[in-house]
């Protein structure tokens, strides 16, 4: 048995654990753009903040866009509530109301991701250290989730914590592939132009996926390969694929385990087969940019549905 | 004024209890053991064993210092206190199933009708209402402290939602992580079934028109509360369910949690929220950390609630200066232990003397906890001592005053060494259809040399309590 | 004499009501005034979810509404067998103390106007300057509906010089305790020889008088209860033994309607 409020506690603590990551990862693309791509540097940061879903809020408060300043906003700044810092801090007090929920070794892990961070970004971050900081973020928060795979029952509180890993990453993967969409369309696409190698490498760094895209595609960075990887591949793990077969599976087991199916069950079903029967090309031919905000949209719905169904509020 | 220490008295060297650790302590070496005691403030940090400070400005999480040397009570020693402590609670209950019913205490003049009238802990809406097994008080913390070699007093009972018992459970896990050599050289008596007994105590006292085992959940104000830790930790070690007030709702007829399948029924709540804030349909309408008509569900006995609403009129410190005259009243006996001498200012003679003599005695709000609002004269400058007795001359009746009574100590370790500091003692109690004291309890050490207030929320720590197994 | 009442209220909500608890003192019990004959509630919209006897004797029920509807009927009806006992409503019984009936509540709290109010009741016996206090409270309190509401401290009512009848009870309350009596609220019905149908529920106060018990006062008609009257519930004032009070959760609005007839 589980309480609704603990069950939104756990959904929420593993979207903000998967959202302070995501920060991080996005503001390690944009500095890897910065760094060799001078002259367009303050796009890239904007592209950068719009994978974030935070240009709005940036621009009531900054003028440039700059690393210190898109960082600074990103990673630590507790005004902004999807910064690294926000995050984390969010997903710790759902970490201590769900305090019974979780194993000790979990807890530890998030209480201490939470007090190093704290640490680390309670100044603004001199540009050198800026690497440090990114990999201590991707290195707190891989503590976490190993922890929380090493010891956690595989229940109904498991169940619900993935819907929440799966539910941000999707919808991140989405959001990233959505901005810079129009890099990816085949009709504006310079081939081998450099200008293009680096927005599509910048995508997959956005995703950890710069590397192992070469094993599976061995070659060049190709807009449909890439869309392809992000979207359809079923064994990358911020893939939309990926993501919705295990929203599907979880919502199977709570299924299972109750008795009793929602409409989110439908939901996630209906966006799983979509994806299971899509090929790139179909995707491209519809509009690439309409199938994301589709996605996005449904995404939103399906989080939505998980909330009601179980009686979060 | 020498106080009794109670490893190492002045006058007979070491005490009994004491000499196997000794023993074990002249082995260490020194280094080591600062070592370990910076290994147990990072075990506390890292589990997020903190309680927030009122009044602090950055959202405070602070830890209570804990200290390595346990203070150590020897099986003798226990088996007085439990006696006194059994014969209080049992006292507490009858006072307060007195107090909603007949009031033959009141009727007999045995304590002032205006303490019970005018006293915001006594909740009419209790009136008649006779929980299972009799029992209102159920989980009680009394504070004890000491003086001498046979001499214990009690400062305080706590019988509305006493706290600490998760650092004496956290304390003793600590103590075996850190020494567990010791444990296997000194027998010591266990403390970590608490939890068990506590379900169990708990389950016994569930309604009587519970059908099959009882649902039990642990009611907590929520995660900013300053005891969230210590919610979540006796929830977690019973395996209950830890929930806040926006989870419950009246549902056929009972209390029931908001579950990811449904309302599911509860039988037996152990809230730690305060009574005022419980029942915002029966008490403060504002209140968001209750559950509307929880009150209703009570009184047609469908629910049972712990500690019952309205146990404050028994802990009350104005109250608490009639326990010997209420001990012999209900128990037909002397009261075991003993009260500190008190001074109720409600009573011109005694606010005169209390005036007179501020300097030397510690004063104490009536309905105060926690240490706030209280003055301990020798440790205050002359202008406070003023400041309080315009206080106090302007509400008497708010007060009461007791002697600074050299509290024994017992050593903590510093950077120089062992070095005395004055203690006190809480051991926990469990009332169902019987009384159970874990062997033990919290001891809260005041960390300053000399000081008396062992207050965590006022720079007290604490020690691992050992009752030997003698 | 023999009354039948039927006293129905209606509550109507622009929304579905997200959570909503009321409680309700609506069951008259027997006693030295009365004796219930039959008596029942009839509820619709709404689940009966406990009934208890609260600390001060009232048979008390809670209900619940969740969702939908969007109106609720509670509809508490029956007959009463009533005696004219000149105001005199017997010992005090039950475990709630004396002494707790005369102290004051927020409602009824003394300031200066309760106090001036007590000591112009003068000298006599208990039940001269009840009687007197009574009167003056007539005069000095108009009866004027809209004035108040059920959250006006009877000191606000008495320096208003209007209200109804829980001003009238509370200000009577207030002042008896202020002279020293034990008192407390009684809410009920009243057959007014006018007409069958009431404007709402009826209140009066009770002093304890030593060697009486309780007597009734009834400020706002300026006369001891007799048997056109049927008590419900007692407490200390109207939060005590109002007929229904209760929670509401979210957004709705709520509109209500009572009626009240008492005929012979």
């Amino acid at each position: 048995m589980l309480l609704g409020r603990t069950a939104n506690g756990l959904y929420w603590m593993n979207r903000y654990i998967e959202r302070a990551e995501n920060m991080a990862r996005l503001v390690d693309a944009g500095l890897r753009m910065a760094l060799t791509r001078t002259q367009n540097a303050s796009e890239e940061w904007n592209s950068v903040l719009l994978s974030a879903g935070s240009d709005v809020a940036f621009t009531q408060k900054y003028q440039d866009y700059t690393a210190a300043n898109v960082s600074d906003f990103l990673l630590r700044d507790t005004s902004n509530p999807s910064s690294t810092m926000s995050a984390i801090e969010t997903a710790r007090n759902n970490a201590r109301m769900v305090r019974t929920a979780l194993t000790r070794e979990t807890w530890e892990s998030i209480n201490e991701a939470w007090m190093s961070l704290k640490r680390m970004l309670a100044k603004p971050i001199d540009e050198r250290d800026l690497p440090t900081v990114l990999d201590a973020i991707k290195r707190e928060t891989a503590l976490i989730r190993g922890s929380f795979y090493g010891t956690m029952l595989r229940n109904e509180i498991f169940d619900f914590s993935q819907l929440g890993t799966y539910v941000e990453r999707a919808d991140n993967t989405a959001r990233i592939l959505d901005v810079k969409y129009y890099v990816l369309l085949p009709s504006i696409s310079w081939v081998g132009s450099t200008l293009d190698n680096y927005q599509w490498e910048s995508i997959l760094r956005s995703v950890s996926a710069h590397r192992s895209y070469r094993w599976v595609y061995d070659a060049d960075y190709k807009p449909t390969n890439i869309a392809d990887y992000l979207i359809l591949n079923v064994r990358m793990p911020r893939s939309l694929t990926f993501c919705y077969r295990f929203l599907a599976e979880h919502l199977k087991f709570l299924g299972d385990d109750y008795g009793e199916r929602h409409a989110c069950h439908a939901t996630a079903e209906k966006t799983q087969a979509m994806l299971r029967a899509g090929s790139i090309k179909d995707i491209f031919d519809a509009g690439l940019h309409e199938f994301l905000a589709n996605f996005i949209r449904d995404n939103t719905r399906l989080g939505d549905e998980i909330a009601q169904d179980y009686r979060f509020y | 004024m020498a106080a009794f220490d109670e490893m190492l008295p002045e006058v007979s060297g070491l005490r009994r209890p004491y000499s196997a650790y000794d023993r074990w302590l002249k082995e260490q070496d020194p280094a080591r053991l600062t070592e370990k005691m910076q290994d147990a403030e990072r075990v506390f940090r890292k589990t997020g064993i903190t309680f927030a400070v009122y009044g602090e400005q950055e959202a405070s999480e602070r830890l209570i210092p804990f200290d390595i040397v346990p203070r150590i009570i020897s099986g003798n020693e226990w088996r007085r206190l439990t006696q006194g402590i059994e014969q209080r609670v049992q006292a507490l209950n009858a006072f307060l199933d007195d107090i909603y019913h007949r009031q033959e205490i009141l009727r007999a003049g045995r304590v002032p009708r205006e303490l019970v009238a005018k006293n915001e802990a006594f909740l009419p809406e209790m009136i008649g209402v006779r929980p299972p097994a009799g029992v209102y008080t159920h989980i009680i913390g009394v504070d004890i402290v000491r003086i001498s070699e046979n001499e214990f007093y009690v400062l305080e009972d706590n019988a509305r939602t006493p706290s600490g018992v998760s650092y004496m459970l956290e304390n003793r896990e600590t103590m075996m992580q850190l020494f567990p050599e010791l444990f296997q050289q000194i027998k010591v008596r266990p403390v970590e079934n608490y939890p068990q007994l506590l379900r169990q105590s708990l389950a016994a006292v569930r309604p009587q028109s519970t059908k099959g085992a009882p649902t039990i959940a642990v009611l907590t104000p929520g995660s900013y509360n300053s005891a969230y830790f210590e919610h979540a930790f006796l929830a977690d070690q019973m395996g209950v369910q830890l929930v806040e007030g926006q989870d419950l709702r009246v549902v056929d007829g009972h209390v029931a949690m908001r579950t990811t399948e449904g309302y599911k029924q509860i039988d037996v709540l152990y809230r730690r929220v305060d009574d005022s804030f419980l029942d915002p349909l029966t008490f403060r309408p504002d209140s968001a950390l209750g559950v509307p008509g929880i009150m209703d569900v009570y009184r047609a006995g469908n629910i049972t609630i712990a500690n019952a609403p309205g146990t404050g009129i028994a802990d009350d410190k104005a109250i608490y200066s009639y326990m010997p005259e209420i001990v012999e009243f209900y128990t037909g006996r002397k009261a075991i232990l003993g009260n500190i001498p008190t001074w109720r200012c409600s009573e011109p003679d005694s606010l005169k003397y209390v005036l007179e003599h501020i300097n030397e005695l510690v004063i104490k709000e009536v309905h105060g906890s926690g240490g706030y609002g209280m003055l301990v004269g020798p440790a205050a400058t002359k202008k406070e001592c003023q400041d309080f007795a315009k206080k106090l001359a302007a509400k008497p009746s708010n007060y009461i005053a007791q002697p600074t009574l050299a509290l024994s100590t017992c050593p903590i370790l510093t950077e120089k060494g062992l070095s005395p500091r004055h203690v006190d003692l809480r051991p926990y109690v469990l009332v169902s259809d019987r009384i159970q004291i874990v062997p033990g309890g919290l001891t809260r050490v005041a960390l300053k040399e000399g000081s008396l207030v062992v207050n965590s929320s006022q720079g007290g720590g604490t020690k691992d309590t050992w009752v030997l197994d003698d | 004499m023999r009354l039948k009442i039927t006293h129905r209220t209606e509550y109507r909500y622009d929304a579905p009501v997200q959570y909503l608890l009321q409680r309700l003192r609506l069951l008259p019990v027997s006693g030295h005034t009365q004796t219930v004959q039959s008596w029942g509630l009839n509820i619709d919209g709404a689940r009966e979810e406990v009934r208890f006897t609260d600390h001060f004797g009232n048979d008390t029920r809670l209900l619940s509404v969740e969702g939908e509807p969007h109106a609720i009927t509670i509809e508490a009806s029956g007959d009463v067998l009533t005696r004219d006992t000149t105001g005199v409503s017997g010992p005090h019984h039950g475990f709630a103390p004396l002494w707790l009936f005369a102290q004051e509540t927020p409602l009824t709290a003394a300031g200066e106007g309760i106090r001036e109010l007590a000591g112009s009741a003068g000298k006599g016996t208990d039940i001269e300057r009840l009687h007197r206090l009574m009167g003056t409270i007539g005069e000095r309190v108009a009866y004027k509906p809209g004035a108040t509401t059920v959250m006006t401290p009877a000191e606000e009512a008495l320096a208003l010089k209007t209200g109804v009848c829980q001003d009238h009870s509370h200000i009577f309350a207030a002042a008896a305790r202020a002279m020293g009596f034990p008192a407390r609220y009684v809410s009920g019905y009243l057959m007014m020889d006018a007409a069958v149908e009431q404007a709402a529920s009826h209140a009066w106060a009770e002093a304890h008088v030593q060697g009486l018990g309780w007597v009734a006062f009834d400020a706002a008609n300026g006369i001891s209860p007799d048997e056109r009257y049927v008590r419900v519930a007692t407490g200390r004032d109207y939060r005590d033994a109002s007929p229904i009070s209760g929670i509401l959760l979210g957004q709705a609005d709520e509109k209500l309607a009572v009626t009240v007839t008492v005929e012979q």
